[in-house]
């Protein structure tokens, strides 16, 4: 079997998980738990091993034949209009592959035990399965319209699993509020399409390689748009506010869906489509300061939060934000490893919180935990490792990656890009410092609950869901094997991922930017240059955990109040509350929308406006409700509506007739 | 129009103008009358109206098709009101009434 | 014997073969009125009317497929001397319609027995209903199309005010039949104003006229087209002429809302793309805005007013509006590939609107009346088969990939794109969005727990052998239609093709 024979059978990849699902969702209650959770791990592996098969034997391949779309079917036929259904398999996309199903397949294992003694457990599976064959055919789709597909696949399973546990009031609103802000991304997505279509003749990647001759206008519309669907998906500046909120899904949701993989998806699609940025003047400039201060502005509202998901969100959105910044400077390898490195760390970060929460017995309040590294010793390890890698402390994944952005920022000519991103750096290094000593050490607060005080706390304080309640009586516990062993994978992952890529171009040593083969901005790279960038961002790294150290060394006050927030002031309450960019969108967006309802009447129903997605569905309510009020149920009104209708039209061919 | 200023013959604008008027009156009058059967009879008016249109320009375009079309309507006319009528007793079987503001359980 | 000089009265060919189907389905119903004569108060004639009906329904498939056979190898023709149309635009339209006409059949029975309205007549009237759209679908002449709109019409303000017991049924009848009639009325007095200005009412006479002749004076054709606009826009549902909408789909029965949105819709906008896109071609120009003001119109009216509403009948009945006005997209267009798209979305409609009005219909339960979105509430874990069926057709609706939905939703906006109409994509594509969010607010509620405090249970949700049949054909439809579109996409294009001009 030749290697594109086998390359053709890349459809594989997505169908193994897409049969779990298929199955899981049949007759998922008769296979029950955990066979349920094994049948999808080990579908979920099998889909990794077809990547990694499907790997060598790209790598077989000699470098400018590395591209295979492999014999499908058409799917949508209308004259000229065709969407073939196939798959591309190129570095990217193999990259791709195999990071999603691996970091899959250790996330689907952790969830067997997390999961454990759910009552619907096998449907969490089953759309944890859909899940990854979405991404899979986001990944692998030959064609925008393929990865739209997967796309909205991914958005629709992650609903699903943020509103998993349904029972709760806040889950269904945070699957809502994601359902919203994404659709505005997706609108700009499908916008984008419709304009390639219309410009290019084709939605296939293929074309991308041989654009026509195009006008900077419409290749700077496109990659804006294109950038407005990666917005909403990756959670930039000001779509973000669905992902904080998304932490009430399961945790291995969180660390599958909204860190590592589908999060990423609108890095993978500007990367793809990386002509459109490459062509245009000014797209990319605004992709990168988009990216930069989204990585500040979430690094520093991550220093407030109370909540360890809440923090690792932030920190998400945040990092996300570096990868856009590279995007941006047109350093795709830089941003793809950078993607890559990030899903290591934080799926570990995350699985770790969720093994804090497992072993708190559902306590996610930082402020209740502390010391907790002597009952839950692997979890605590690794989770040290996850910092220091997303500290960018060397030899981690994330010192490699982090750096390699700032590099490229840097010989770009961005230096103010570089300087929004190493202070990011610096804040990051903090904040997690103190998440890892309110956490894994100083005084075991959670043994007097007394000792917190309410109030000053989290902006969400309301929403925060405490299933385990009085936890004084049991003491934490370390986690079962399955769910510390894909800590552990992770762990080694995040310390040796970044030597993928080492920025050591001569000696040959940077394999992901020769495998990956995307353009890269002029390097005019001077080895002492980086060696004094790298010393620089190491610097703000060690500092950072050091500051946190110094603040955080004995926990919280006695008093209960945060050493460092209480430095903040006045602005620890801004931060808290997210810069009240939530808030102050929803007042934007509804005020004016409220005035004109009140206007229009009084019989609103105005009780839900408390965020910006209510406040885009008060204006459609606001129209509904007029025209629920000129729907009289008298009949002779209605008959008025088409007499007037009727005149209007009249009116209209009076413009038109000739007499 | 020099025809309205001096009728010295009948043309087909006066009975095509004559057809408009009705037509015009049935469809105020459906809209301002509240009893479901005087609405009813309005809208009878308006496709009588409309067959005194067919007749009219039959005749002046001497074509026998437009007065044949007319034989179709009557009939599909009967029929409303044969369906139309039943429908107007089953509610005022149950309503004791036939004004047709009376009938808005349904609305919003 | 004749004397001299005196014609005799020349018949007028009948070309049987052209109007086989509609005879089929007729005969059907007068089968059945008979038998009903017959055999007075015997209970089974409600069950063997049934099975007349679906009968009937597939003698008139199997008619169809011959005439599908017979243009398919001998292109399209005009028969009973150009009054009909037998082209595989007509034969597509009448495949929906006959498609229709089955689910909402087999929805009918169960649904009349559990609501004690067996009567053979129901079957009847509905086959009636069915004849007057077939015909509708291949009318070739402005004044079988005025006929068979009151065919398909009056039978229809009998099945809407059928339930005799519900007051808000008969509402519903005599809504509809006032307005209908109304709306009847302009659309005659437009045909009248037709005829005036081309001295025919054959849809290919006008058009060979047109092309010929240049009006001066083109206003008497101009207001006719635009009444003609007012009756079928009153019969598809596309605002300003939707008010009946949604007060009648919610006080029919449930059945009945189903057949008219899935198969009067379908006939409706057979005739709409025979006359705008067919006869009045070249006068695209004048047109084409009024439809736009239309298509917009619609699809906003139609989604947002949804997005109010508590009652899921009359949420499903808005969108049905601004399903229209997806459709009017494709015919705006005023393209083959707009017509074929429009095609294909009526298809994908009437699959996902019978399959969600017969969910609705058994969570209503006995007496038609649990509509309200707490009625649904609970629903996924009560009853998982159905909310999940439930859930699939309003995914498809909203225009999710994978099911008939998206591709319909992809092709007519590409159809717009095509002739530089963005703005009317866009719009298409913001009511899509405010209908997801509705769509969304049923699935949710179907998803979350039952309301405690709310109503005591009701009786269990029985589902029908019948019913089972139909969701299971709705279901596997509209994930056909979605993943393998191919089929129904290519029969739309070559039915567009065999459009008899």
């Amino acid at each position: 079997m030749s290697a594109r024979n086998l390359l053709d059978l890349a459809w594989v990849i997505p169908a193994l998980p897409a049969l779990g699902a298929v199955v899981l969702l049949l007759v998922g209650k008769r296979i029950g738990e955990p066979k349920a959770g094994w049948l999808a791990t080990a579908l979920m592996a099998l889909s990794f091993v077809a990547s990694v098969v499907a790997f060598f034997a790209l790598r077989s391949l000699p470098p400018d034949a590395r591209s295979n779309v492999s014999q499908g079917f058409t799917w949508i036929q209308a004259g000229t209009f065709r969407v073939n259904f196939r798959f591309l398999v190129d570095p990217l996309s193999s990259t791709m592959t195999l990071f999603v199903t691996g970091v899959g397949t250790l996330i689907h294992l952790y969830a067997v035990g997390y999961m454990h003694g759910d009552e619907r457990f096998s449907r969490f599976f089953a759309y944890m399965n859909l899940f990854a064959a979405s991404m899979l055919v986001l990944v692998l789709g030959s064609s925008f319209l393929l990865t739209f597909m997967g796309w909205e696949g991914v958005g629709l399973c992650s609903y699903l699993l943020i509103s998993f546990w349904f029972e709760r009031n806040s889950a269904a609103v945070a699957g809502k509020k994601a359902f919203i802000t994404n659709r505005v991304g997706d609108f700009g997505f499908m916008l984008a399409m419709f304009l390639i279509f219309q410009k290019v003749g084709t939605l296939d990647y293929s074309a991308l390689g041989a654009l026509p001759k195009l006008p900077q206008s419409a290749v700077t519309a496109i990659a804006l748009l294109l950038f407005l669907g990666a917005m909403g998906k990756s959670a930039q500046l000001p779509l973000h506010i669905w992902l904080p909120d998304a932490m009430e899904g399961p945790t291995p949701v969180s660390a599958l869906i909204h860190a590592a993989t589908m999060v990423t998806a609108g890095v993978f699609l500007l990367v793809r489509a990386h002509v459109f940025f490459d062509l245009s003047n000014h797209a990319g400039t605004v992709v990168a300061w988009v990216g930069a201060i989204t990585a500040l502005y979430a690094a520093t509202v991550a220093l407030a939060q109370n909540d360890i998901k809440r923090v690792l969100a932030y920190s998400t959105i945040s990092q996300l934000g570096y990868m856009f910044l590279a995007v941006g400077v047109g350093a795709y390898s830089a941003a793809i490893f950078h993607m890559i490195t990030h899903a290591f760390f934080k799926a570990l970060l995350f699985l770790g919180a969720g093994s804090v929460i497992h072993g708190m017995h559902d306590e996610q309040d930082m402020r209740r935990m502390g010391g907790l590294r002597k009952y839950m010793p692997i979890t605590a390890g690794t989770f040290i490792v996850g910092w220091l890698a997303i500290a960018g402390i060397f030899p981690f994944a994330g010192f490699w990656s982090k750096d390699e952005i700032l590099a490229k920022a840097w010989v770009s000519h961005s230096y103010a890009l570089w300087a929004v991103g190493a202070a990011g750096a610096l804040i990051t290094a903090f904040y997690m410092t103190r998440q890892v000593w309110l956490v894994f050490y100083g005084p075991e607060r959670w043994r007097d609950d007394a000792g917190l005080v309410q109030g000053s706390g989290d902006a969400h304080e309301g929403d925060e869901v405490n299933v385990g309640g009085a936890h004084g009586g049991s003491a934490p516990h370390e986690s079962p094997w399955t769910m510390y062993l894909p800590l552990v994978a992770l762990a080694l992952l995040s310390v040796a991922g970044g030597f993928i890529d080492l920025p050591f171009t001569n000696q040959k040593l940077n394999v992901l930017d020769r495998w990956l083969e995307l353009p890269e901005p002029t390097t005019v790279s001077h080895f002492s240059t980086g060696l004094v960038l790298s010393t620089v961002a190491l610097v703000l790294g060690v500092v950072g955990i050091l500051v946190g150290v110094a603040v955080y060394r004995n926990g919280l006050r006695r008093d209960g109040t945060d050493p460092g927030v209480e430095r903040l002031g006045g602005f620890a309450g801004v931060l808290q509350n997210a810069y009240y960019l939530d808030a102050g969108l929803a007042r934007f967006v509804s005020g004016p929308v409220t005035a004109f309802a009140r206007f229009l009447s009084d019989g609103v129903d105005r009780a839900g406006i408390d965020g910006a997605v209510n406040g885009i569905a008060a204006g459609a309510r606001a129209g509904g409700g007029t025209l629920r009020r000129v729907q009289t149920g008298l009949v002779r009104n209605y008959a008025l509506g088409i007499a007037l209708g009727t005149v209007l039209l009249l009116l209209y061919v009076a413009t038109r007739v000739s007499f | 129009m020099s025809a309205l200023a001096y009728p010295d013959h009948i043309t087909a604008t006066y009975y095509l103008v004559l057809a408009a008027i009705l037509f015009t009156i049935g469809a105020v009058g459906l809209l301002v009358r509240k009893n479901t059967l005087v609405m009813f009879m309005c809208i009878e008016l308006m496709l009588n109206a409309a067959n005194l249109t067919f007749v009219s320009f039959a005749n002046a375009l001497n074509d026998i098709s437009g007065q044949v079309i007319v034989f179709f309507t009557l009939v599909v006319a009967a029929a409303e009101v044969a369906v139309g009528l039943a429908i107007i007793v089953a509610i005022f079987r149950r309503r004791q009434s036939v004004n047709a503001d009376d009938v808005d359980l349904l609305k919003g | 014997m004749i004397g001299a000089g005196v014609t005799p009265i020349a018949h007028a060919p009948v070309d049987w073969y052209a109007i086989a189907p509609e005879i089929a389905l007729f005969a059907a119903a007068i089968l059945i009125v008979v038998l009903r004569s017959v055999a007075r108060h015997d209970p089974k004639v409600h069950q063997a009317s049934m099975l007349i009906a679906i009968a009937g329904v597939a003698a008139s498939a199997l008619f169809t497929g011959v005439q599908w056979a017979f243009v398919h190898s001998n292109g399209p023709y005009q028969a009973m001397s150009g009054l009909v149309a037998v082209d595989g635009f007509g034969v597509f339209v009448k495949s929906v319609i006959l498609g229709a006409t089955l689910l909402a059949l087999l929805l009918s029975g169960g649904y009349l027995r559990r609501e004690h309205l067996e009567s053979p007549e129901y079957f009847a009237l509905m086959l009636c209903s069915a004849t007057g759209m077939m015909l509708m679908a291949s009318a070739n002449d402005l004044i079988t199309i005025f006929l068979s709109l009151e065919i398909l019409s009056i039978a229809l303000y009998v099945l809407a005010a059928f339930d005799r017991r519900r007051l808000s049924s008969q509402e519903a009848g005599l809504k509809y039949f006032l307005l209908g009639s109304f709306s009847s009325a302009v659309f005659l007095y437009g045909i009248a104003l037709v005829y005036g200005a081309t001295g025919t009412t054959r849809l290919s006479g006008i058009a060979q006229f047109l092309a010929k002749i240049v009006l001066l004076h083109d206003g008497v054709l101009f207001v006719g087209l635009a009444l003609l606009l007012v009756g079928l826009g009153f019969k598809v549902a596309a605002a300003p002429f939707h008010m009946w909408t949604p007060d009648v789909y919610q006080g029919a029965p449930t059945p009945v809302t189903a057949f008219m949105a899935a198969a009067t819709k379908a006939a409706a906008f057979a005739a709409v793309l025979r006359i705008f896109v067919g006869a009045f071609r070249l006068y695209d120009v004048d047109w084409r805005p009024a439809v736009f003001g239309l298509a917009v119109l619609s699809l906003l009216v139609g989604s947002i007013a949804a997005v109010v509403q508590t009652d899921v009948k009359r949420m499903l009945a808005y969108q049905s509006i601004s399903h229209a006005g997806y459709v009017l997209i494709g015919v705006q267009a005023a393209t083959d590939k707009g017509t074929s798209a429009a095609l294909f979305y009526v298809c994908t409609y009437a699959v996902m609107a019978t399959g969600a009005f017969a969910i609705v219909m058994l969570v209503a339960r006995r007496g038609d009346d649990r509509h309200e979105l707490t009625d649904y509430r609970g629903l996924a874990s009560a009853r998982p088969v159905l909310a999940g069926l439930l859930t699939l057709f309003l995914l498809a609706q909203a225009g999710v990939p994978l099911t008939g939905g998206f591709v319909a939703k992809l092709s007519v906006f590409s159809a717009a794109i095509d002739v530089g109409q963005y703005w009317l994509a866009l719009v298409g594509m913001l009511a899509a969005v405010i209908g997801a969010f509705v769509y969304l607010r049923i699935v949710l509620a179907m998803y979350a727990p039952p309301d405690d405090e709310a109503a005591p249970e009701g009786p269990r949700i029985v589902v029908d052998a019948g019913t089972g049949v139909a969701l299971t054909i709705a279901a596997g439809a509209i994930v056909f239609l979605g993943v393998v579109p191919g089929i129904v996409l290519d029969f739309a294009h070559a039915a567009t093709q065999l459009l008899a001009r």
